[in-house]
């Protein structure tokens, strides 16, 4: 038996995607009103849920307060039923350690943490289905959340996973093209002026596909951003015939 | 874009997981059809005129075969004349899932453009999807998803006008046809539609036999087992009932077979299998479930040679079991070896087979039986009727099935080849049974050759070291085009020598990834036959740009040494290089030089400096244990005008053949150690694994039968037991025992260093080898030329060269390129004997047993490098009486007892009843054996040139 086909001659991938092309994207904000600021995204069949507090502050040991900026405090996790098999998911378990630490990275690269000192802002993310590009979507959501609750950033952070299929670079992969082999990458990037807040890479990949690869990312963030600003742009409109502003 | 797609859920059920996968439809996929004006496509495929003369279809169209038509009739599609077809995404699918090779071969079809294939992706299609209904199995789905796709074409293209081309449904499948009709589908059957082509009636034979039962002329009587369903067989492969292999049949009895089961590490297994009912219907290379009989019915291999000649008709099986009976081993428990039988059959690996017509006795008949060039594959029985037009001429058949109560498979005509016997149908024959890809090349190959005409730029001078002042020479065979290598020596300040190797920088040429690249890692190896090499690289590479010819700059890659007088290495560096060649000499020029002590220049001193360097080495490699095994090589000195061979020689060595191969083996060995050790996961290396003990079997017994002892715990051992064992006044034994040693040893192979972790060289007895030195006709070679320029910092790397798995997969195909080239290679010089021996008539020539056989002993002739068979039973008569010991082995006829080595004298002549097999006849003159043996028979002059006629 012969292992899928990611990409066909016709240029199709297994969804009936092509190469650059995004999964569809559905968000909501503020979906919880008692967090400062909430989100749920749909990008394929990848759903996360962001939830955000703060900023507030110090709780616990005061000691990791920082004085001339906000500490951010992430939580990533993953609900037994996200995935086709059924696993126990301890809390705290390895890779999710890890995906905190990386959505951490990413936020203090991209909220204006100096504007709240001595303060703490807790993202909560967690994923309800799992099909790819799990980082990616979590980053989406944990965006809209920040905004949602008001957090000044530099930019919307945009994430994306690209992978590597028979020379061609596919945007925003599922999860049978992340398994089916090949090396992939996410990035998240500050669309607007370019800057990179995370770029993550396990596999190994040739030195001379990296550009091409990289730039893949970039447009499929770009994509992104495009997409979360339009939902930003509707959730506002909502919000301001609400209040009758 | 983005948000004009709907969006239904797939859902798949496989086990206990359930999958959940998106599929989007989209509006953006086009009909490719040139007479759409509705469609917004940048190119169209099929054509507005596609008219084929039909008396079905008398209007333009486009065919839109199901599953099954490809994969049955794939010969008739990839007819020239079969064009404008649609496959479907859904087709593609299934076939991909089904037929590696099918899949491969439809792929062809639709890159090739004068096909006007198109793919459809109808399941992508927002008008074409359909979802499985409930109850509805997966094959039902996928029929109505080609009826809907075959609908929508109908409607979409006769947008286009009334008189615009029409889209008809093949399909073999009753049901779907009716179903088809049903919603007013233009649908045909395969053979239907073939038979209306009038303008092409040939077209039919390559239809594929269909498996129905009205179809088989045979009895109807089950002659076959039945094969098991391929889940009964997993499971019983599971559970160790049945064993998974590959099928090997005997080239020397068609009623045995092996099957290989490969096990964990050392561990595989053969398994035996005898008799047609228990070979069951399975073809040579086939992978096979077997299962074991019991111990008790365990059967030793026989040594009866025995080939299918019966007449083209399907008699009662009577005669074969008597076959059967006779080769039945009656031996003693220890030759017995695991037999079984085969019960299933998981994957068949039929390909095209080149082959000859055995015309049916009944004229009118259109039922023929095919032979095979290859003995290992069963006679095919095909349907044509141009059996009189093809009857002198070599085709090509393929297998279509092989129903339980026929005794031979069913097959079609494919395509011809020419005439039989016709030196350039033969060679195209075993060009193809040994897949030696020898097209010219394309047009797209080409374009990657330097323009002419080519001289070295600045740019490379900068970059490489200039050794044009060197005396560099070269040593080759006469007449030899494609020189790769070519050497200097001089002597350094410090009294010691530098020796110098340089190899043509082909990977200058051909850089990475590009067509000229990627067809010459397919070719993989230049193959040379007899009068005709098949070039790797285009002729202007390997004959000119590449070939380091004497008085031209020349870009080469250097591996330069310094050593002192005991040819100890001080220093080794490699570098990219242009030289000069001083000289192209021929092994006989550069032997001249050195023995003629009048010659004192520069090219003479330094082949001298060569030579004692190269007996140095030599030596102290044979301490090591290196063997010097034995081959007959023959060449033939061919008829320039008629390319006819006039006369045969063995190769014979000089000292120069091991100057030049002494120096080659120490390059590569210093290659393969620099690239090792820059790259230990991705380096391609060569190895030569030591063969299991049980291979020295036929040797140990062969030297016990003139009392002598070989030693075959290590190549150290074997070479001295080999060095020592001498009969007196048989000065020739000890070739022939070194021939028979090179016959137990394995096979050499390249293989990627991160993949394994066992590097020695048996037969050069080097803990580590590659190939450096061969680039213009080895493409191993250019690979390591790759990894050794990214070592020292002259050339960049890139993905595939360090990518293991890739590199692996690429060794696979040397290795098979290589196996194959040497196997047509020895089948052009079998031919060649073939065309020599018809032009001498009888010979009789003295030669020795090289082996015993059952009914038969094989015998070599020294002069010819010639090996041929004496048979001593035969078909009509009662042959002799034959006593055979598998111990010594010996053969007892009548009186006499021939034991291996043995002298005789034969006679040779050329056998052609069999245009196909035409064979090299050796019968016995000497000893004489009333009855058995032929009277000397005058040995006729040579024919006069072959007339035209024959
Ligand atoms: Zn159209």
């Amino acid at each position: 038996m012969a292992g899928l086909e990611l990409l066909s001659d016709q240029g199709y991938r297994l969804d009936g995607r092509k190469a650059p092309e995004l999964r569809k994207v559905q968000a909501r904000m503020g979906v919880f009103a008692q967090a400062d600021g909430s989100a749920y995204i749909e990008q394929g069949n990848t759903k996360a849920l962001a939830v955000v507090y703060g900023p507030h502050e110090m709780r616990g040991s005061r000691s990791r307060t920082l004085h001339d900026r906000a500490v951010i405090n992430c939580q990533y996790s993953m609900a037994t039923f996200s995935t086709a098999e059924r696993k126990r998911r301890p809390h705290g378990d390895r890779k999710s350690t890890e995906m905190s630490l990386h959505l951490k990275q990413t936020f203090e690269a991209a909220v204006m943490t100096q504007l709240y000192p001595r303060s703490q802002i807790d993202i909560y993310v967690k994923v309800l289905q799992a099909d790819g590009g799990n980082y990616s979507v979590c980053v989406n959501a944990a965006t809209l959340a920040v905004i949602d609750a008001g957090i000044p950033m530099r930019d919307y952070v945009c994430a994306c996973t690209v992978g590597f299929v028979d020379e061609t670079p596919l945007a925003d992969l599922c999860f049978a093209e992340e398994s089916g082999g090949g090396s992939s990458l996410a990035l998240a990037l500050l669309p607007r002026g370019g800057q990179i807040a995370l770029l993550q890479m396990d596999a190994r990949l040739h030195q001379d596909h990296l550009e091409t690869l990289m730039e893949a990312a970039m447009t499929a963030c770009k994509g992104v951003s495009k997409v979360l600003d339009e939902v930003v742009r509707q959730h506002l409109q909502e919000v301001s015939v609400l209040t009758g502003e | 874009m983005l948000k004009s797609k709907t969006f239904v859920k797939k859902t798949r059920s496989g086990g206990v997981m359930k999958i959940v996968r998106e599929h989007y439809l989209r509006d953006d996929i086009w009909c490719g059809s040139e007479v759409c004006t509705e469609c917004k496509q940048e190119s169209t495929v099929l054509q507005r005129d596609a008219c084929i003369e039909s008396d079905l279809c008398c209007f333009p169209h486009y065919l839109i075969p199901d599953t099954n038509v490809v994969l049955h009739q794939i010969d008739v599609l990839e007819d020239p004349l079969i064009r404008n077809v649609v496959i479907l995404q859904t087709v593609l699918q299934e076939v991909r899932h089904r037929s590696a090779p099918i899949y491969k071969r439809l792929k062809d079809i639709l890159h090739e453009q004068e096909k006007h294939f198109y793919t459809f992706t109808n399941e992508h299609h927002r008008e074409t999807f359909i979802e499985r209904e409930p109850g509805e199995s997966a094959n039902d789905r996928n029929d109505r998803a080609i009826r809907v796709a075959v609908k929508w074409y109908s409607h979409h293209l006769e947008k286009g006008g009334s008189d615009g081309p029409k889209a008809v449904l093949i399909t073999n499948d009753q049901g779907n046809k009716e179903k088809a009709e049903e919603s007013d589908l233009l649908v045909y059957k395969c053979e239907e539609y073939i038979k209306s082509l009038i303008a092409n009636p040939e077209l039919v034979d390559r239809l594929a036999l269909a498996n129905d039962e009205k179809n088989d002329i045979s009895s109807s009587k089950v002659l076959f087992p039945e094969h098991f369903p391929l889940s009964r067989i997993q499971v019983g492969i599971k559970s160790g009932t049945f064993l998974q292999g590959t099928f090997r049949a005997s080239r020397d009895n068609y009623l045995e077979a092996t099957v290989f089961v490969q096990g964990e590490g050392e561990d595989s297994t053969e398994v035996l299998l005898q008799g047609l009912q228990n070979l069951n219907r399975a073809i040579h290379q086939d992978v096979v479930a077997v299962q074991l009989l019991p111990r008790e019915q365990w059967l030793a291999p026989s040594s009866v040679v025995l080939h299918d000649e019966r007449e083209a008709k399907d008699e009662d099986a009577t005669e074969e079991e008597e076959k059967e009976k006779a080769m039945k081993n009656i031996a003693d428990d220890a030759a017995r070896k695991p037999t079984g039988r085969v019960v299933g059959i998981i994957k068949r690996n039929w390909r095209p087979f080149c082959g000859m017509l055995n015309s049916s006795l009944i004229k009118e008949s259109t039922r023929h039986l095919f032979t095979p060039a290859d003995r290992r594959v069963p006679r095919i029985r095909i349907e044509t009727r141009q059996a009189s037009a093809l009857a002198s001429q070599r085709i090509m058949v393929a297998i279509d099935g092989w129903p339980r109560h026929s005794r031979y498979p069913n097959g079609h005509f494919v395509r011809s080849l020419g005439a039989a016997g016709d030196k350039e149908t033969e060679t195209e024959v075993l060009l193809l049974e040994h897949d030696v890809p020898h097209q010219d090349f394309s047009q797209a190959v080409l374009s990657f050759l330097p323009k002419m005409p080519w001289s070295i730029t600045p740019e490379d001078m900068a970059v490489r070291q200039d050794l044009r002042a060197l005396t560099v020479c070269s040593v080759d065979p006469p007449g030899c085009t494609d020189i790769d290598d070519a050497l200097h020596c001089r002597t350094l300040e410090n009294g010691n020598l530098e020796v110098g190797v340089h190899i043509a920088d082909v990977s200058h040429f051909i850089r990475p990834g590009n067509a000229l690249d990627l067809e010459a890692s397919n070719r993989g190896t230049t193959v040379y036959l007899c009068g005709k090499r098949i070039d790797m690289v285009p002729e202007l590479l390997s004959s000119n740009l590449c070939s380091l010819r004497s008085n031209v700059e020349r870009l080469a890659f250097s591996c330069i040494w310094e050593m002192n007088n005991k040819a100890d290495i001080v220093k080794t560096r490699f570098t990219k290089s242009v030289i000069n060649s001083k000289a192209s000499l021929t092994y006989a020029e550069a032997q001249l030089r050195i023995d003629d002590t009048t010659m004192n220049d520069d090219i003479t001193n330094s082949l001298r400096g060569l030579n004692k360097l190269a007996k140095i080495l030599k030596r102290q490699r044979i301490e090591k244990g290196a063997l010097t095994l034995s081959s007959l090589e023959v060449r033939f000195h061919i008829d320039s005008e008629t390319h006819d061979p006039i006369d045969l020689q063995t190769k014979e060595l000089m000292e120069t053949n091991s100057m030049v191969e002494e120096f080659m083996l120490l390059a590569n060995i210093s290659v393969a150690q620099k690239i090792y050790d820059e790259f230990s996961e991705c380096a391609l290396l060569r190895k030569h694994p030591a063969p299991p003990p049980s291979n020295y079997d036929i040797l140990t017994k062969a030297a016990k039968s003139k009392g002598l002892a070989i030693h075959t715990d290590s190549a150290k051992a074997l070479a001295d037991s080999l060095d020592v064992a001498k009969v007196d006044g048989f000065p020739y034994f000890n070739t022939l025992l070194r021939i028979l040693a090179t016959r137990c040893m394995m096979q050499a192979v390249y293989f990627c260093s991160g993949m394994d972790s066992d590097f020695h060289h048996y037969g050069l007895a080097s803990p580590i080898y590659t190939h450096f030195t061969s680039p213009i006709r080895r493409y191993s070679d250019i690979i390591v030329h790759r990894l050794l320029a990214v070592a020292i910092g002259a050339d960049s790397t890139y993905p595939d060269l360090t990518d293991k798995h890739k590199q692996s997969a690429l060794c696979n195909n040397l290795n098979y390129r290589h196996k194959m080239s040497q196997y047509a290679q020895r089948a052009s010089v079998a031919f060649h004997t073939q065309l020599f021996f018809k032009s001498r008539g009888i010979l009789n020539e003295e030669g020795f047993i090289l082996f015993v056989r059952k009914n038969a002993i094989i015998v070599l002739i020294p002069k010819f490098g010639l090996e041929g068979t004496v048979f001593f039973d035969s078909k009509d008569k009662t042959g002799p009486k034959l006593v055979f010991d598998e111990e010594g082995p010996t053969l007892m006829v009548e009186q006499h007892t021939f034991k291996i080595f043995d002298k005789v004298k034969v006679t040779i002549s050329l056998d052609d009843s069999n245009v196909q097999h035409q064979k090299i006849r050796m019968s016995l003159v000497d000893p004489v054996i009333p009855g058995v043996s032929v009277p000397v028979t005058e040995v006729e002059p040579p024919a006069k040139k072959p007339k035209l006629d024959c």
